[in-house]
């Protein structure tokens, strides 16, 4: 789920300056862009640091994205664009990346960057003796060298299509961490890198400060600052936001179709509205022998009615998810069998599967056994719950007895989740814009911790994954991840439930934001406030 | 007396050894590990790379020893370092975040005595009056509202409508841009609702402890001997019963000496306060063992110290104690 992360740091940075031209044009009444200003950004956590390598929380990723740059990042389009790299050539057997970097980066300490910080940053990720969670992708790597300052070459066994992006990894400072401890380095809470944003100070459990880096490769930002205030409630930080002490937060479905819609409200703040790269799922425990049928998975996703949980759980603010990949991205495969609401149909399949009403007590039996099993979830997840509630409402209208429990995390994933010691559960994954999806589906992957839990083995899925990972042209793998989304759908491995909305609102003096399939952070450099409404001189 | 004190103090090492063997155990039997915000439900983390994880914070050794390794460093008085990808001492982390905790304790006990003692009194005097009732029907609403709401409902009246108060946070953020009176007032400005919503549940407990125990006292017979000499109700009332009234403060204040550099989690959350509460709140999800020992300890100590106080100072205060 995490690996993710390092998407979402690339997002945040900007895409360059070639848009700029389009979006004067059509601003219309807004006034010219100009330098300063600061913006606040209420965050629930405490990043836990500042060292990418090390960080595995959202906090401390996005921190980084704005302080750290790799050398190749998503654009607004979710396709892969230089960032360090000015850049790169994929030999003819897929086996050799070779970057060529820009020439006019520095670190923020004045420093020039050159290969051997990438080399460096390859050869902490694979140290043994990093507490990286992410080494493995690098593990992969065989041989990497930097033959002169500005290219950078990396060899691996076997082509893997995820190689290229993963090195949007944030590249770190050869000349201050070399020869020392990189888990004691004090870089963990005063960072440097090449990125758009400076790093100023930190004051413990109150608020990070960035500022803008005037050297910045791409052209100095506009917005002065970005401060970080760490607001752990998020009822608290709704009322700073109103009270006009934040600029910018994430709403949950409520705040934003029912507090947020007054004119005050609209007039100082600007909502906005894409779906976010998560979806949620109910699996099902393919080791159970009710679930091994699977006609009976696939009449519980009939006997599921999943508009009513994107109306009832998410007030609208989501869609129906078809799979495990986000509509409108180039893995989705919209094509695949369907399953309108519909009980008749839901009993007619588990009457197929033997499931019948026998002794008149309301529920399906088969060999003398109620169908009943337990739905599990986390707790602190009210989309979740509720949920789980519907669900087990409309099951038992058609007579299968559902039960919710409701547990603490680290108890769901130690004692149930990574044991297999489960029916069914209700889960979110975040959705990579990679769709190398081996960790969750491959068969090889069903050992207690390991993330294909729910047992899940079809032959055919373990080689559409193994050579979807292997290949790296676009329309090849999508051929075989439109197979294996068909699969998945006839299966239902999982019921895949929705894909909710991303909610973030900005207050209404910054311009240039321009929702894509990035979301909105992608150009964040371009972002401004014009002369007149600056808030802050300091 | 000194031969008292060298028992009590020497009882206090097998006492604290005891404590800290207890938790470390507890601690460790609640499932999950300091490395799981990394390695947990993430694609790219293998089981080979999950195991060289934990045995970097040495999770793979026994249980007693990881505790024996502990206790051999706290021997000379180091915590140790936080699990957290950060890796800073847990002195440090613990450090920063005591001062402004203590603050809002000692404001919060003091608002409560003084607010408190007198609502008590006046109501043990006048017992059944109206003004016993109605302080009576207050406090208990005090004791019954909910500080979490109680702080909500008040950062949105006060705060957002009136603008009165700022919401959260310990200072603003044009801090290091005022002037010398300018800083001290925001400091206080943002003291002013947290003290009040900590203080306010415990008006209720203390105004009642306070009212009892005087109720006691006036009804002795050297109260009645006081009247009948003549004195003045004043004299009788603030000199005579009030001092009697006053000595279970002493065991009340002994107690709250741990609480002092414990805070709450709820209120500390909301008022995003980076206090003591949050601090073992969030290292005990993050099951941060070097934090949550460091924090145990620390209030272990108190408790036994303050304890002692306590009894030392009622010995010293209260001539029937001390004979005995």
């Amino acid at each position: 789920m995490r690996w993710f992360i390092y998407g979402v740091v690339l997002l945040l940075l900007a895409s360059g300056c070639r848009q700029d031209a389009a979006r004067v044009a059509d601003a219309g009444e807004d006034a010219a862009p100009a330098y300063g200003d600061t913006i606040i950004q209420g965050s629930i956590g405490e990043p836990s640091t500042l060292i990418p390598a090390l960080a595995a929380d959202s906090a401390s990723s996005d921190i980084n994205g704005l302080v750290y740059s790799g050398l190749v990042r998503y654009d607004k389009y979710l396709q892969i664009e230089g960032e360090l790299a000015e850049s790169w050539d994929i030999s003819e057997d897929g086996l050799t990346l070779t970057f060529h970097l820009r020439r006019d980066v520095r670190w923020h300490d004045g420093m020039p960057f050159t290969s051997e910080d990438v080399l460096f940053t390859y050869q902490l990720m694979v140290d043994p003796n990093t507490p990286t969670a992410y080494a493995d992708r690098y593990l992969q790597v065989v041989e990497a060298e930097a033959p002169d300052p500005h290219t950078f070459r990396v060899r691996y066994a076997e082509p893997l299509a995820s190689a290229l992006i993963s090195w949007g990894l944030a590249i770190h400072p050869k000349h201050l961490l070399e020869g020392q401890d990189v888990s004691r380095s004090p870089l963990a809470r005063a960072p440097v890198g090449t990125g758009p944003y400076r790093f100023v100070e930190w004051v413990s459990g109150q608020r990070l400060v960035l500022e803008a880096n005037p050297d910045y490769f791409e052209g100095r930002p506009y917005i002065k600052r970005v401060i970080y205030r760490i607001i752990p409630d998020p009822s608290t930080m709704f009322l700073e936001l109103q009270a006009g002490n934040l600029d910018q937060m994430g709403l949950t479905p409520i705040q934003f179709a029912r507090q947020t819609d007054t004119a005050t409200f609209k007039r100082r703040f600007n909502k906005y509205r894409y779906p976010a790269s998560s979806y949620v799922y109910l699996g099902y425990n393919l080791r159970r022998p009710m679930f091994q049928d699977q006609r009976v998975r696939q009449a519980l996703a009939h006997a599921i009615n999943r508009q009513e949980l994107v109306d009832g759980v998410l007030l609208g603010l989501g869609q129906v998810a078809t799979g495990p990949y986000k509509p409108g991205t180039w893995a989705h495969n919209p094509q695949v069998r369907d399953y309108p609401f519909d009980p008749a149909r839901a009993l007619e399949l588990l009457a197929e599967a033997g499931w019948r009403d026998t002794d008149g007590d309301g529920l399906l039996d088969k060999d003398g056994r109620p169908l009943s099993f337990t739905i599990l979830t986390n707790q602190g997840n009210d989309q979740r719950v509720k949920s789980g509630e519907i669900i087990q409402r409309r099951l038992r209208e058609i007579g299968i007895d559902v039960r919710l429990r409701v547990i603490e995390w680290a108890s769901f994933l130690k004692e149930f989740v990574n044991t297999g010691n489960f029916d069914a559960l209700i889960m979110g994954w975040t959705i990579p814009p990679d769709p190398d999806a081996y960790a969750v589906w491959h068969s090889s992957k069903t050992r207690p911790g390991e993330l294909n839990f729910i047992g899940f083995e079809n032959a055919e899925v373990d080689e559409l994954l193994e050579k979807g990972r292997r290949t790296l042209d676009q329309a090849e793998r999508k051929r075989y991840y439109d197979r294996f989304q068909e699969i998945l759908a006839e299966e239902q491995p999982y019921t895949f439930l929705f894909v909710p909305d991303a909610l973030p609102v900005v207050a209404a003096r910054f311009r240039g934001i321009e929702p894509a399939p990035a979301g909105i952070g992608y150009n964040f450099i371009r972002w401004y406030v014009p002369e007149g409404e600056q808030r802050y001189d300091w | 007396m000194l031969h008292y004190l060298l028992k009590r103090l020497l009882m206090m090492v097998p006492l604290l050894l005891g404590i800290t063997l207890i938790s470390f155990v507890v601690i460790h039997l609640a499932p999950g590990e300091p490395t799981d915000l990394q390695t947990e439900l993430n694609p790219e983390a293998s089981v080979e790379l999950k195991e060289r994880l934990r045995a970097q914070y040495d999770l793979d050794k026994p249980l007693l020893v990881q505790y024996g390794l502990w206790l051999k460093r706290l021997a000379v008085l180091d915590f140790g370092d936080s699990f957290s990808q950060d890796r800073r001492p847990v002195v440090d982390r613990i450090a920063e975040r005591l001062p402004i905790t203590i603050l809002i304790n000692v404001l919060s006990i003091a608002l409560i005595l003084l607010v408190a003692t007198p609502i008590g009194i006046l109501s043990a005097v006048r017992q059944n009056s109206l003004f016993d009732r109605a302080t009576t029907v207050f406090v208990f609403i005090g004791f019954a509202t909910p500080s979490f709401w109680l702080a909500l409902l008040l950062m949105d009246y006060l705060g957002v409508r009136l603008g009165m108060f700022p919401i959260s946070g310990v200072r603003s953020l044009g801090y290091d841009y005022l002037s010398w009176g300018g800083q001290l007032w925001d400091r206080i400005h943002h003291l002013i609702l947290p003290v009040f919503v900590s203080a306010f549940g415990g008006l209720a407990g203390f105004s009642r402890y306070m009212r009892s125990n005087m109720l006691e006292v006036i009804r002795q017979d050297y109260i009645l001997t006081a009247r009948a000499k003549g004195l003045s109700e004043s004299v009788v009332i603030y000199k005579h019963a009030l001092r009697n009234a006053l000595l279970p403060v002493i065991t009340i204040l002994g107690l709250s000496v741990p609480g002092l550099i414990g805070g709450s989690v709820i209120f500390e959350t909301i008022f995003a306060i980076p206090g003591m509460g949050k601090l073992f709140f969030d290292s005990v999800m993050m099951r941060d063992y070097p934090v949550i020992m460091g924090v145990l300890v620390m209030g272990a100590v108190l408790t036994l110290v303050g304890n002692l106080i306590a009894d030392l100072s009622y010995a010293l205060a209260d001539p029937r104690i001390r004979n005995t």
